[in-house]
């Protein structure tokens, strides 16, 4: 069930030229939250007539809920002055998720801050006990340059192996996420085994996960980042296109299916 | 014990407090966020004879004070909404429901009632989206035109009818009278305000479609000159939105001569708004010795 909860903040860091993690005591929020979920966030500085700003659930674990984010605008860039102590109020958990089981090997590939609720996912695959074929997700992670990798050591701890890339080519391989996971994904089909791909990220880079799902026949699930105002499916302001018809982004989604999505 | 209920050109509502079309879909999406016992109607997103597709993205753009909106009227046609969308409304409410419409012509506005028949407790017509150039805009912005379409949705439905004015007129005066003579029981006001946006730094329209409609906070003290304007020229009972955070924004519309009012923009950031807005109104009347909410209507000293 949705909440709309006043969460206390335990922890506020830096992770990062730009970004934060926000670390809030929501147990309300965080008992039902699933991966790819967000919450819709009251950002204490701004008038309180503001809008509320839409996050990925990074991680839900014991009442605790996390979100890691980069200040852009002036809704993030006033979250950053929130401390610890104070109080923030998160509507959620809201949307459709990923799914928390995988036939073979979970690829998820993140961008950017993409990446927030693919730590969460990776965790719950881990959790779900009895899956066919378990298989440790693999990441297959992007941004510009090194330090918009973000989480890897939390990734690590899971045991879950990363790919990195990175456009100016500082860590890892140079280029784009797709660049191992093509690779990955030659691999896997040579031997003929089961993945599944999960992405959040850029436009661009779901754009060629769906892609290659749907060319490859292997399910895709792919998480799409829209401009919200309710969060709720009250407003039709977070329109994706599918072959269906016009969905709104915050109920029908954030997560689709790679064959629905028409771009 | 304050008497809440209101007759609002025949319909009743239970409490003076709507939503607003547009604003809170089509009434099921806030079940478990919004307290549904302290509401008198909720008004359904805008529906015509056939589903619409609405703008492109982006379709809105925050504003200090407010939101500029370009949803562009998206919604499901009028069989979907009888069919599928007003059921599942009735499954999680009582709260008496208006529904919205708009069309591209007369004959498609009378359809839309006609169609609707009594299935719901009341009709309000946009006649005052700027967005939809085909839409509301024309049938708002001239009397006689105004006239047009109301009459002829005043034969297609015995259901108490409200007309939603555009605010952006010179006087309000002729629209109201317009309505009056055309046979409506209501008025809504007020409609967003258009307005435009720009990203300076890429030199372009925030919003894909270029402008849209202003909501939210700015707006109000827009909406009760309206509601006051309006009410000082009709007897016709007057249900009032734009801007209204908390009771003290609704009570002002009351006392500018509204019967009721209706929460939009508000509920997106706290959907606790509608109740504040109830109870705020409750402990308005007994602190000012107030036996009915209806005692507020109009009730300006000078
Ligand atoms: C489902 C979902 C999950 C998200 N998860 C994360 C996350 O985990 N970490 C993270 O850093 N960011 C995430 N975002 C993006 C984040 O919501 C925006 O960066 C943020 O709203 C920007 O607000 P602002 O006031 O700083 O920017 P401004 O540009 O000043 O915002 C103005 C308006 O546009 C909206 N807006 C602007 N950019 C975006 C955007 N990219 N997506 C949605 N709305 C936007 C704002 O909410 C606000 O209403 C997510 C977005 C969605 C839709
Ligand atoms: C996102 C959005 C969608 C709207 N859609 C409609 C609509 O379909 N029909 C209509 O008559 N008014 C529509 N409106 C106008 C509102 O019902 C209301 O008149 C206006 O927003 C002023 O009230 P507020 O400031 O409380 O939001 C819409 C407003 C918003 C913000
Ligand atoms: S944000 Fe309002 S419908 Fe999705």
């Amino acid at each position: 069930m949705r909440k709309n909860e006043q969460a206390k903040v335990i922890l506020h860091e830096d992770c990062g030229p730009g970004y934060r993690l926000l670390v809030l005591d929501a147990p309300q929020v965080a008992a039902d939250a699933r991966p790819g979920q967000f919450v819709h966030v009251k950002v204490p500085a701004l008038e309180a007539s503001a809008l509320r700003r839409p996050f990925s659930i990074f991680n839900a674990e014991d009442g605790r809920l996390e979100i890691l984010y980069k200040a852009v605008g002036r809704g993030t860039f006033a979250l950053n002055g929130v401390r610890p102590g104070e109080t923030v109020e998160v509507l959620g958990p809201l949307g459709r998720g990923f799914p928390e089981t995988c036939r073979g090997t979970p690829l998820l590939v993140g961008g950017g801050y993409g990446v927030a609720p693919l730590y969460f996912l990776a965790r719950r695959l881990l959790q779900t006990p009895k899956l066919p074929n378990p298989q440790t997700p693999k990441l297959f992670l992007g941004g510009r340059t090194k330090t918009d990798l973000l989480a890897l050591d939390r990734f690590a701890a899971l045991g879950v192996e990363v790919f990195a890339a990175t456009n100016d080519g500082s860590f890892g391989t140079k280029g784009f996420a797709v660049v191992p996971l093509d690779a990955e994904l030659a691999r896997l089909r040579a031997a003929g085994a089961d993945f599944e791909l999960f992405t959040c990220g850029p436009d661009g880079l779901l754009k060629a996960v769906s892609e290659r799902a749907v060319s490859l026949g292997a399910p895709g699930w792919i998480s799409v980042d829209r401009h919200m105002v309710c969060g709720v499916g009250a407003c039709y302001a977070c329109i994706q296109r599918t072959v269906t018809g016009n969905a709104r982004c915050c109920v029908d989604g954030p997560v689709f299916k790679a064959e629905e999505l028409a771009w | 014990m304050v008497k809440m209920d209101v007759n609002l050109g025949g319909l009743r509502m239970p409490t003076p407090v709507a939503t607003a079309s547009g604003t809170f879909g089509y009434g099921t999406e806030y079940v478990g966020l919004v307290d549904y016992a302290k509401l008198g109607a909720v008004t359904a997103k805008g529906i015509r004879l056939d589903p619409w597709p609405g703008n492109p993205m982006p379709r809105h753009a925050e504003v200090v004070g407010g939101l500029v909106n370009a949803i562009g009227l998206q919604g499901t046609g009028v069989e979907a909404f009888l069919s599928k969308t007003l059921p599942a409304y009735r499954t999680v409410s009582k709260v008496p429901l208006i529904a919205n419409i708009w069309g591209g012509s007369v004959e498609e506005y009378a359809a839309v009632a006609a169609r609707l028949g009594d299935r719901v407790e009341a009709i309000e017509m946009n006649v005052s989206c700027p967005n939809v150039k085909a839409g509301g805009h024309t049938f708002g912005q001239d009397p006689n035109v105004l006239f047009e379409v109301v009459a002829a949705v005043r034969k297609a439905t015995a259901r108490p009818l409200l007309v939603k004015l555009a605010p952006n007129v010179p006087s309000i005066v002729p629209y109201v009278k317009a309505c009056e003579d055309a046979g409506a029981d209501a008025l809504s006001l007020i409609n967003t305000i258009p307005a435009m946006v720009i990203d300076i730094e890429r030199r372009v329209p925030v919003l894909a479609n270029r402008t849209g409609g202003l909501s939210g906070r700015g707006v109000h003290p827009v909406a009760v000159k309206l509601v006051y304007d309006a009410h000082r020229a009709t007897k016709l009972p007057i249900l009032a939105m734009g801007g209204v955070y908390e009771a003290k924004d609704a009570i002002e519309l009351l006392l500018a001569g509204a019967t009721a009012v209706a929460v939009g923009t508000a509920t997106f950031t706290d959907p606790g708004v509608v109740a504040a807005v109830h109870d705020g109104i409750v402990a308005y009347c007994e602190r000012h010795g107030f036996a009915s909410v209806s005692d507020l209507t109009g009730n300006l000293q000078g």
